[in-house]
C-alpha cells in the first residue's frame, strides 16, 4: 500500500452563525468569525489516497486524474466563492473548518478510480488544520 | 462524524543536555554540542491534535477559544522564555524534546476536557520533530 498526497490552494470567504443561537450567544460562541460580512481565508487542501502500484504503470493513481477531479469537485466551486451563499453545503450549515473537510470528503470519494480517498486536510491557516477520514 | 483539528503554538526556551547519572566525558559523547555548560536556545513549534464528534450545533470539535486559552496559561507562559533546566519539571529529568513533547501531553491530556487529545508534535527545529501519542497509543 502506498499514499500518495497532492496539495491545492483556494482563496474563500466565510463566517460562523447558527440562526438557532441568540445575537449574543453566536457572538460568544465565534467571537469575529461572527462578523456577517464575513472574512476570508488562503485554504490549502491536502488530499491523500491509498492504494497498490500499479505494475504496468507504476502509479497509485494517475496525478492528472486525481488534480482534475479536485478542480472540478473543490476548487470550481469553492475558490474566490463566499462560502455561506454560493456553496449548497453550507446554505444550511456552518463553514467552519471541520464541515469543509468533511463536505470536501464527500465530494470527493466516489469520485476517484484506482485508488482509495484516506485523508482530507485542510489549512485554514499554517497554524490551524482538521483531517478527516471518513469516520462516522 | 469525527474529525481530527491540529493547532500549532510558538514559544521559546533555552535548555542544556547533561544526565547527571553519566560521567563528563560519556555526557560530551551522547549529547555532543548540546551539552555546552551555558546551554542553547530553540524556538519550539507545539502541535496539538484533537479529536471528537463535529457538533452540529457549532460546527466544531471544540471551540479554539477555549484550546487557545488552555494552551496560553497552562503551556506557553509556562514554558515560553524560560531555561528548561531551571524548571522543576526538569529537576530530575533531562530536558530533550522527548521528554518535553511528553511533559506537554501529559499537561493537555489532564487539564484540557473539551475534546479527546489524540498527540502532542513537538518541531525543535525546521528539521527535527517528536510526537507523543500516550503510552497506549495503537497508532
Amino acid at each position: 500500500m502506498v499514499y500518495l498526497t497532492r496539495k491545492a490552494e483556494f482563496a474563500a470567504s466565510h463566517y460562523y452563525h447558527n440562526p438557532d443561537f441568540s445575537p449574543e450567544e453566536n457572538r460568544r460562541v465565534f467571537g469575529k468569525c461572527n462578523n456577517l460580512n464575513g472574512h476570508g481565508h488562503n485554504y490549502v487542501l491536502e488530499v491523500t489516497v491509498k492504494g497498490e502500484v500499479d505494475p504496468r504503470s507504476g502509479f497509485v493513481i494517475d496525478l492528472k486524474q486525481l488534480k482534475d477531479v479536485m478542480h472540478r469537485e473543490v476548487l470550481d466551486a469553492m475558490d474566490h466563492r463566499f462560502l455561506n451563499k454560493e456553496v449548497p453545503e453550507f446554505l444550511h450549515q456552518i463553514p467552519t473548518t471541520e464541515n469543509i473537510a468533511i463536505a470536501i470528503w464527500q465530494r470527493l470519494v466516489s469520485k476517484l478510480q484506482t485508488a482509495k480517498l484516506h485523508r482530507v486536510r485542510i489549512y485554514e491557516t499554517p497554524d490551524l488544520f482538521v483531517d478527516f477520514y471518513g469516520e462516522a | 462524524m469525527k474529525a481530527h483539528l491540529s493547532r500549532r503554538y510558538l514559544f521559546s526556551a533555552s535548555h542544556r543536555l547533561h544526565s547527571e547519572a553519566m560521567s563528563d566525558v560519556e555526557n560530551q559523547t551522547t549529547y555532543g554540542k548540546c551539552n555546552n555548560p551555558y546551554g542553547h536556545g530553540h524556538n519550539y513549534i507545539v502541535e496539538v491534535t484533537l479529536s471528537g464528534q463535529v457538533d452540529q450545533q457549532t460546527g466544531m470539535v471544540c471551540n479554539l477559544v477555549d484550546l487557545d486559552g488552555f494552551m496560553e496559561r497552562e503551556v506557553l507562559s509556562r514554558f515560553d522564555h524560560e531555561n528548561l533546566n531551571m524548571m522543576k519539571e526538569f529537576a530530575q529529568k533531562v530536558p530533550t524534546t522527548e521528554n518535553l513533547c511528553i511533559q506537554i501531553y501529559e499537561i493537555v491530556h489532564r487539564g484540557f476536557q473539551h475534546a479527546h487529545l489524540e498527540r502532542v508534535r513537538l518541531e525543535e527545529t525546521m528539521m527535527n520533530s517528536f510526537e507523543y501519542s500516550g503510552d497506549n497509543a495503537s497508532r
